[in-house]
């Protein structure tokens, strides 16, 4: 692998994402992707006590499905990459203790998914064979978490976004046929002074355009040459901010481009508000969806950008502006 | 038996109970919409603002034309607390204004814990709807 312009990476090799497993939780299944999903759940609990014990298991049987489905032996997985949004990332640590994989905690808040892929495609171009990327989100422990308890009853502004329930999972491998991972660009940290966390979409466009053009620069590359450009989680409001950033500097996205947080819920019968959001977004949608789309060749070259917003509790409670930020990766076949 | 709704009830303080409750719902939904104020933020406010009011003798005009309209919403608690407060002062001394607040609406918090760790036993959190 080589660094090309700024601050993306070519890969010689390029490693073939060899599969991948989506797990969705009840109100993801009513949306307009439900039949591209691996496993849809019914409740948000799926038998366990807690919501956090319930995220844990949602990425463990969804790894484990993955590893079924993908007839890599988990001995032969060198190691895994996953994080998630729950504090020290205990939905991964938690769900993954069991497997006697080497295990590297990711926290890149929203984006954790295309970090994990970044990472995991390094490896594989490095030391490994196949590696494991995970990542998982569940409404009721982010809610309860970043905002407010449930039991509050509070209202949701017009602005927030519902944090998919769920986890996304794939592995990558030196050996395949494709679809490749051909370039990443890390993303930097962007901060415009946006302090409202319910308002996250606006927070993270700024740092999806930066390392989208970012992206274009180095590669020379330009909106046209991939048939889809997607986002994490943008959300509706971020959607539309962040077109309208990439037309101020030159680029028109408007075709090709869209969010996998408008895309996993249906913005008129299901009432998110601005979309989805959360690691399980950009996670279960890329794999459920954009991966099969990928499969069966009705998409040749994709550039997944994972958007994050990396501020705590703490920092919202204490007025700090929410930075923002955003990785890529192209994906050809 | 023929009962006289008309006299079991006092229709028209039903309806200003209704509107004056409601018109305290619609400024907390113009704030959640319109601004950035946290729903905790929003309820400091109504507290302070009820409390603020009760004090200057303002909101007991409220309380007399709407009754519960003006007493059940949060504002009313930061009345409460206020009145309570001025009455025991006007009893014990300024000790008072420490003791009157909480000796006022120590029915509601009492009642509030103990039906919240009820509601607790028998309940389980669920997720919104929407």
């Amino acid at each position: 692998m080589k660094k090309i312009g700024k601050q993306t990476v070519k890969f010689d090799t390029p490693p073939t994402i060899v599969d991948c497993s989506s797990i969705v939780g009840p109100k993801e299944s009513q949306g307009p992707l439900a039949k591209y999903f691996d496993k849809t759940l019914e409740d948000e609990f799926w038998g366990e006590k807690t919501w956090e014990k319930a995220e844990s298991k949602i990425i463990k049987e969804n790894i484990n499905l993955l590893i079924t489905k993908s007839g890599i032996a988990t001995n032969e997985i060198d190691c895994v990459f996953a994080g998630d949004l729950l504090n020290q990332c205990i939905s991964s640590s938690f769900g993954l203790r069991d497997e006697n994989i080497p295990f590297f905690g990711v926290f890149g808040a929203c984006s954790t998914f295309v970090e994990s892929l970044s990472l995991g495609a390094i490896a594989v171009e490095g030391f490994a064979n196949n590696v494991l990327c995970a990542t998982s989100s569940h409404f009721c422990s982010a809610e309860k978490q970043f905002r407010f308890p449930l039991e509050l009853g509070n209202q949701r502004p017009p602005t927030s976004q519902w944090t998919v329930t769920g986890s996304g999972a794939a592995i990558l491998s030196k050996n395949g046929t494709g679809p490749y991972i051909t370039h990443i660009t890390p993303g930097k940290i962007v901060d415009m002074g946006i302090k409202d966390a319910n308002n996250m979409g606006a927070a993270m466009a700024p740092a999806f355009c930066d390392t989208l053009i970012t992206h274009f620069l180095d590669t020379g590359r330009n909106p046209s040459y991939y048939d889809a450009i997607i986002s994490g989680d943008l959300g509706h409001i971020g959607k539309e901010i962040a077109i309208d950033i990439t037309k101020s500097k030159g680029y028109n996205i408007k075709s090709n481009y869209n969010d996998c947080g408008v895309l996993i819920f249906d913005k008129n019968s299901q009432d998110t508000h601005s979309g989805g959001s959360g690691c399980a977004c950009c996670g279960s949608v890329f794999s459920g969806y954009f991966f099969r789309q990928l499969k069966q060749k009705k998409l040749k070259k994709i550039l997944l950008i994972a958007t994050g917003a990396l501020m705590n509790s703490t920092s919202s409670q204490q007025g700090e502006s929410i930075p923002g930020i955003a990785h890529a990766i192209s994906i050809e076949i | 038996m023929n009962i006289n709704w008309s006299n079991v009830f006092d229709w028209m303080m039903l309806l200003k109970c209704f509107v004056t409750g409601g018109l305290l719902c619609v400024i907390g939904q113009i704030l959640i919409d319109k601004t950035k104020l946290t729903p905790a933020r929003i309820l400091v406010i109504f507290v302070t603002t009820g409390a603020i009011l009760g004090g200057l003798g303002i909101y007991k005009y409220l309380v007399d034309f709407a009754g519960a309209g003006a007493t059940v919403p949060l504002t009313g608690f930061g009345y409460s607390l206020a009145k309570g407060a001025i009455e025991e002062v006007s009893q014990n001394g300024l000790v008072g204004a420490f003791i009157g607040g909480i000796k006022a609406t120590a029915g509601g918090i009492a009642a509030a814990v103990f039906f919240g760790y009820l509601a607790s036993l028998i309940s389980k959190p669920k997720m919104k709807k929407q």
